[in-house]
């Protein structure tokens, strides 16, 4: 058994796969097949304040490769989490973050000091979700917007903060320095990115949304860029996420510089594959004489 | 209630009408979980997203489950091309399937289309308690109608076109037999302006009624909340997963029009 740990902002997780904001529930839902203990960590529903009753279906559609989503960050509310959810991902799980979005910054304050007492051991601000009218992405498109959320929330609480980052923006570095700069332990990215399909015969986009989030191997490559870029651009630990089903996606984010790495719609496709990546990183590292991940994070050479 | 995903064994599949195949499986753990009403996802060779497809038939002393499915997209298609000797890549058994209380002696399933196959394992478990009203298109696309009357129930078939049984929707005989003879409970599944007014037939003549819901899907256990399903409780609305809580849903909770 080769060593799978890694250390983010000083929290240690017991291996690198984490679960992506939005695919796992809160953690509840897969303990038929594994314990949650199995993963890294897990980040949970993306949560607001007040609960949110989330868009109207149709909510998914396949694409190439991958889904569209705009499930409008239905939740029961930080306080439901709370209560409801968190002694139970407490006892069971490893790394608990907790995905925080908000419309306003009052939003974003409140649910982080919410959360500062609790049992949660980090924050993922959400300033990326593009399924939502008010607020989500409109934040974290603009280095202002972004900067501004980050030292807001940064204020309102002492936990380990990591930023999650929009993939729809012209030059994503600029965001990561912004919010490294007001005090972001680390980043996560990437979001999805906003798409859209239509149903010929009817003509009605398959959304009722009409837009959603791109996720799945569609955005690997997308991610790995932009993984790679921010990886140059800051010094803060960094979260790969984007398309990754494998093992060999998770040594290639690594390589493009993530530390960890999250997995949402390939559970989706293979409830499995994040056990099966866990695994597949530990005869990677055995066969390779690799004693700690932290050799492989941004080791790509470059051109 | 726990479910199982693994790759199982194809043991027989057939073609049972225009573009439907029933597969059968040997997945002895999913087979010992199964109810009636449940349902799988499958996963489509080249595909992200598994098809969420409903568990026809299951038998726990054979360790079997059986699907019948229509061809409607690749995603289907490419399921359908897989033959005995293929494994099957299975995530089942999932939801709630229809519960039906010992005391109810007159069971109605109403099925409509692709919508009849969950009906039959319930069938095969009330026998000659139940009777079940099945509509198709036309005469090509009746299925499972014999499997019915074998297990017991007393079977009527009505066609869009009239070119077999009634000619005209479910919910004309339904709506006779509640009135002539009631029952304790309807069961239905198939397209939503069936269920809806399927559901107003059962309100009108105070029978409780169960609809089991389609939407489109991401994870199938609860985790992603893709699969809503506007439903109302206590005056309250909000959005319940196909996947968990349901596909079965007491029709009075269900807002047909949300
Ligand atoms: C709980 C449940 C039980 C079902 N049981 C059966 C069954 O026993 N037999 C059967 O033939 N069909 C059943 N269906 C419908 C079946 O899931 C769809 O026909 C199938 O997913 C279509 O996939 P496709 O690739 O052929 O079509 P495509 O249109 O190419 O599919 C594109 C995407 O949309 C989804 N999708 C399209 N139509 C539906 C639909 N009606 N419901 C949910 N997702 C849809 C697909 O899963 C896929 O993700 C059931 C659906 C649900 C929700
Ligand atoms: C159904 C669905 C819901 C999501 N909800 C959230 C959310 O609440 N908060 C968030 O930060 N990201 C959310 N995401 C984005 C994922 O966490 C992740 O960033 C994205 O899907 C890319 O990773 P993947 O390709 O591995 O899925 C969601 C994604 C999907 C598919
Ligand atoms: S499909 Fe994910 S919650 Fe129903």
């Amino acid at each position: 058994m080769a060593d799978l740990s890694v250390k983010i902002a000083g929290v240690e997780f017991p291996n690198p796969v984490i679960a992506a904001s939005g695919t796992y529930g809160n953690g509840e839902c897969f303990t038929d097949l594994y314990p949650l203990s199995r993963l890294g960590g897990v980040s949970c529903k993306g949560m607001t304040i007040e609960p949110k009753m989330g868009n109207i279906p149709p909510r998914i559609a396949e694409t190439p490769s991958g889904i569209l989503n705009s499930v409008g960050l239905q939740n029961i509310g930080v306080h439901g989490f709370i209560d409801y959810y968190l002694p139970t991902l407490k006892e069971e799980g490893n790394v608990i973050i907790a995905n925080v979005a908000g419309a306003t910054i009052d939003d974003y304050i409140a649910a982080a000091e919410a959360l500062d007492n609790t049992d949660v051991d980090m924050i993922e601000l959400n300033i990326s979700c593009p399924n939502v009218k008010a607020g989500g992405a409109t934040w974290g498109v603009t280095c202002e917007g972004a900067a501004s959320v980050t030292k807001a929330v940064r204020a309102a609480t002492s936990k380990p903060l990591i930023v999650k980052l929009t993939p729809n923006v012209t030059n994503i570095t600029e965001i990561a320095k912004a919010v490294e700069a007001e005090g972001a332990d680390s980043i996560s990215l990437i979001n999805t990115l906003l798409g859209m399909r239509i149903d010929i015969r009817t003509k009605r986009p398959i959304l009722h949304n009409n837009v959603g989030g791109l996720s799945g191997p569609a955005v690997f490559p997308v991610a790995v860029r932009m993984v790679w870029q921010c990886y140059n651009a800051v010094k803060i630990p960094i979260i790969g996420m984007g398309g990754i089903s494998t093992w060999e996606d998770a040594v290639e984010m690594m390589l493009a510089g993530a530390t960890a790495i999250q997995m949402g719609t390939a559970i989706f496709t293979d409830p499995w594959s994040p056990i099966k990546v866990i695994e597949g990183l530990n005869d990677y590292m055995d066969k390779n004489g690799i004693k700690s991940l932290s050799e492989i994070t941004g080791q790509v050479k470059p051109y | 209630m726990s479910y199982y995903c693994d790759r199982y064994p194809i043991i027989e599949k057939k073609s049972i009408s225009k573009d439907t195949f029933s597969m059968t499986i040997y997945a002895p753990e999913p087979a010992k979980a199964a109810h009636a009403g449940q349902f799988a996802t499958i996963s489509a060779p080249g595909f992200t997203l598994r098809r969420p497809i409903s568990i026809c038939e299951f038998s726990r002393s054979k360790g079997t489950l059986r699907f019948v499915f229509e061809v409607r997209g690749k995603g289907t298609e490419a399921i359908s091309l897989l033959n005995p000797g293929d494994n099957l890549d299975v995530l089942a058994p999932l939801g709630n399937g229809f519960t039906v209380p010992d005391t109810a002696r007159r069971v109605i399933l109403v099925g409509g289309g692709i919508g009849v196959p969950p009906l039959l394992a319930l069938a095969k478990k009330l026998g000659d308690r139940s009777t079940a009203i099945l509509g198709f298109r036309d005469y090509s696309r009746i299925i499972l109608a014999d499997e019915f009357e074998k297990y017991g129930a007393n079977t009527a078939i009505c066609t869009d076109d009239g070119s077999v049984g009634y000619h005209g929707l479910v919910t004309e005989p339904l709506s006779n037999t509640l009135k002539n003879v009631g029952a304790d409970l309807v069961c239905a599944c198939g397209p939503m302006p069936m269920l809806n007014a399927i559901a107003k037939v059962c309100a009108e003549n105070d029978v409780p009624c169960k609809v089991s819901m389609e939407q489109r899907m991401g994870c199938g256990v609860g985790a992603c909340v893709v699969c809503s399903c506007l439903t109302v409780r206590n005056g309250q609305e909000y959005y319940s997963r196909v996947c968990k809580d349901g596909p079965v849903f007491d029709a009075k909770e269900v807002k047909f029009n949300g």
